[in-house]
């Protein structure tokens, strides 16, 4: 790259330049060439935590579960953790188990969708609708065990709100071998396929460094060879007692590479241990005699236990898309003195610079999407307006990828 | 990685022979975790802030790349409180260790000193803590806002609890002009207020 070349910037975003949620870039451009990049945040801000000290705990588990549509589960649940800590309850075994159950579905569910996501950013809309046709069946399995589809209000302080009974094993079963039977299917779509393998092998790449430097969470930094995963790091619910490993994308190739390819690898591989998951959850509570599934039934004596409670917890929480973490500080008040939220994508922005850096503009979208961003978790107080500026919209930049796409077919 | 993973216990001993009286207090927590009930440590420290760097530094001897989690703050009265939440030992199973550090700063002098040298994703924890809590980072490498909007006032901070919160702009939202077209207000309001509190919903259910 010759230094006398002058660069020029672009702005993309606010609306919709990967994922149909807003953040906005500024990239410098020489040629079709990113050379630097900027990231600007805080477009969906709702002042969440700010509330949360107007409530009381239980209200503030609905309230976690609005943060985000697709982690619905992660936040209430860490939320709930920290809560726990913070006054010493203790959940019972079999609650422990469906937590597990609850958050491998969850897992699932996420993925797929972004996989799905994925394949649309490159121009394949089949493959999202045949991926999504996946996650349909696993949106049915949450309702029938929660009795809600995305917002699951599964959560309670001490235990879950709804028992899985042995009359449920068979629609559990059958819905695991559904996902089971099409994994393969999916598997060979995006790990096989040669026009895939063109777009996302070689591209936004992140080294091992630079995700260990940037504090990079979940599959974004296994796919660059960081074994980091909570449920195995430091076990919550019921992990201990289950048998899985870090998913690093060397399981498969032998090597790690980093870029987009290495996170589809993740990604899928880490559906299949999630059905492997719930179904040892399966087993595991067929064993255990019903009964407890909540620390505390009587939410009134909860309330009032928690009333007491001073001191500081923290909840983690391996979410779809890495480690999730709520700090909760208590006063001896009905609600929280602080509560600090942070979820993945807050530490998953800062390696976006480095992936996009000597990329291609049509390649934005799909290594943008490659860490499977969720603004709406990251930003939670204030408002932000954008300045107006001259946009590349994002049907521009999804035309410009599909584009590049079919030149490589 | 070292290979020699110390205690919790070993940890707390090392930062407080090293540091000293800086270390202001510190405590283990134990939660029994999972069917059997094992045992999950988080150390809890509380620390001056001149010594901040140096504890980083510290656990980078024990961990190459600490991993730097986030920073939580809240306004105390007279101190604004962080609280910094690193994880070392992550990738040995089920060994990894919760640190948190919380740092009190008076309010009269609210500066922390930045630890992005360190640990370059440290950057938009510290962001968000200038633009929330109205502290300074020192040496920060980016001075801007990243959640709060640029039109938002200069002297406001979402997170705190004084005279510099944001209470003045959220308790009044009722006392703001209503955009035109709206429906005028009604004498109603002050016969609401005679009435008992109860009484009110009902009343406006059946209108």
């Amino acid at each position: 790259m010759s230094t006398q070349k002058t660069t020029y910037s672009i702005p993309v975003g606010p609306i919709h330049p990967a994922l149909k949620e807003p953040v906005m870039f500024e990239f410098e451009i020489d040629g079709e060439r990113i050379v630097d990049a900027q990231v600007y945040l805080g477009h969906v801000h709702r002042t969440v935590e700010w509330s949360a000290t107007r409530r009381n705990p239980v209200q503030i588990l609905y309230l976690a579960e609005r943060i985000c549509g697709i982690c619905s589960y992660c936040h209430p649940m860490s939320f709930a953790l920290a809560v726990e800590r913070a006054a010493g309850i203790e959940v019972p075994e079999r609650a422990e188990y469906l937590r597990v159950i609850q958050a491998e579905l969850e897992r699932i569910c996420s993925h797929i969708l972004w996989a799905g996501v994925a394949a649309h950013e490159i121009g394949f809309d089949s493959v999202l609708f045949l991926s999504w046709q996946m996650r349909e069946k696993a949106l049915d399995m949450t309702e029938y065990l929660c009795g809600n589809r995305v917002t699951k209000a599964i959560t309670m302080i001490g235990g879950v709100r709804r028992d899985i009974t042995k009359d449920m094993f068979p629609v559990i079963n059958e819905g695991l071998k559904f996902f089971k039977d099409n994994f393969e299917k999916l598997r060979k779509i995006y790990l096989d396929d040669k026009t895939f393998k063109l777009r996302s092998q070689n591209c936004g790449i992140l080294t091992k460094e630079d995700a260990l430097k940037l504090c990079a969470v979940g599959p974004t930094a296994r796919a660059s060879g960081v074994k980091k995963d909570v449920r195995i790091d430091q076990p919550y619910f019921a992990f201990e007692e289950l048998d899985f490993d870090y998913v690093t994308p060397d399981v498969l190739t032998g090597e790690v590479n980093g870029d987009v390819y290495d996170r589809i690898i993740v990604r899928l591989l880490e559906v299949k241990q999630s059905i492997d998951l719930i179904e040892q959850c399966v087993r595991h509570i067929s064993g255990i005699p019903e009964g407890e599934i909540v620390a505390e039934p009587k939410v009134n004596k909860l309330l009032v236990q928690l009333k007491k409670v001073e001191g500081e917890g923290v909840g983690r929480m391996e979410a779809p898309r890495g480690e999730v973490i709520h700090y909760v500080k208590m006063v001896g008040q009905e609600s929280p003195y602080s509560w600090k939220v942070r979820a993945p994508t807050y530490n998953n922005i800062l390696p976006w610079i480095p992936m996009l850096k000597g990329e291609q503009i049509a390649d934005i979208p799909i290594v943008a999407a490659s860490t499977d961003p969720c603004m709406s978790c990251t930003n939670r107080v204030g408002i932000v307006q954008d300045g107006k500026k001259s946009e590349l919209t994002g049907e521009d930049l999804h035309r410009l990828s599909v584009e590049k796409t079919r030149r490589l077919m | 990685m070292s290979a020699k993973l110390l205690s919790p216990e070993d940890i707390v001993k090392g930062l407080k022979e090293e540091f000293k009286k800086d270390v202001l207090e510190s405590r283990i927590d134990h939660h029994p975790i999972g069917p059997k009930k094992t045992d999950m440590v988080h150390v809890w420290m509380k620390i001056d802030r001149s010594i901040l760097r140096p504890v980083v530094k510290h656990l980078m001897t024990l961990e190459k790349y600490p991993h730097f989690a986030v920073a939580s703050g809240y306004d105390m009265g007279e101190t604004i409180e962080i609280v910094y939440h690193f994880t070392i030992y992550y990738g040995h199973h089920g060994k990894e260790l919760l640190l948190n550090f919380t740092i009190p700063i008076p309010k009269n002098d609210p500066t922390v000193d930045s630890i992005c040298d360190y640990i370059p994703g440290a950057l938009i924890s510290e962001q968000e803590k200038q633009e929330m809590l109205g502290i300074k980072v020192n040496n920060i490498p980016k001075d801007s806002r990243v959640f709060v909007s640029e039109d938002f006032p200069e002297d406001m901070y979402p997170w705190r609890r004084d005279e510099k919160g944001p209470e003045p702009m959220v308790r009044n939202l009722h006392d703001a002009t209503p955009p035109k077209g709206s429906p005028k207000k009604t004498e109603k309001t002050e016969d609401a207020e005679k009435q008992k509190p109860k009484k009110q919903p009902a009343k406006e259910e059946k209108e």
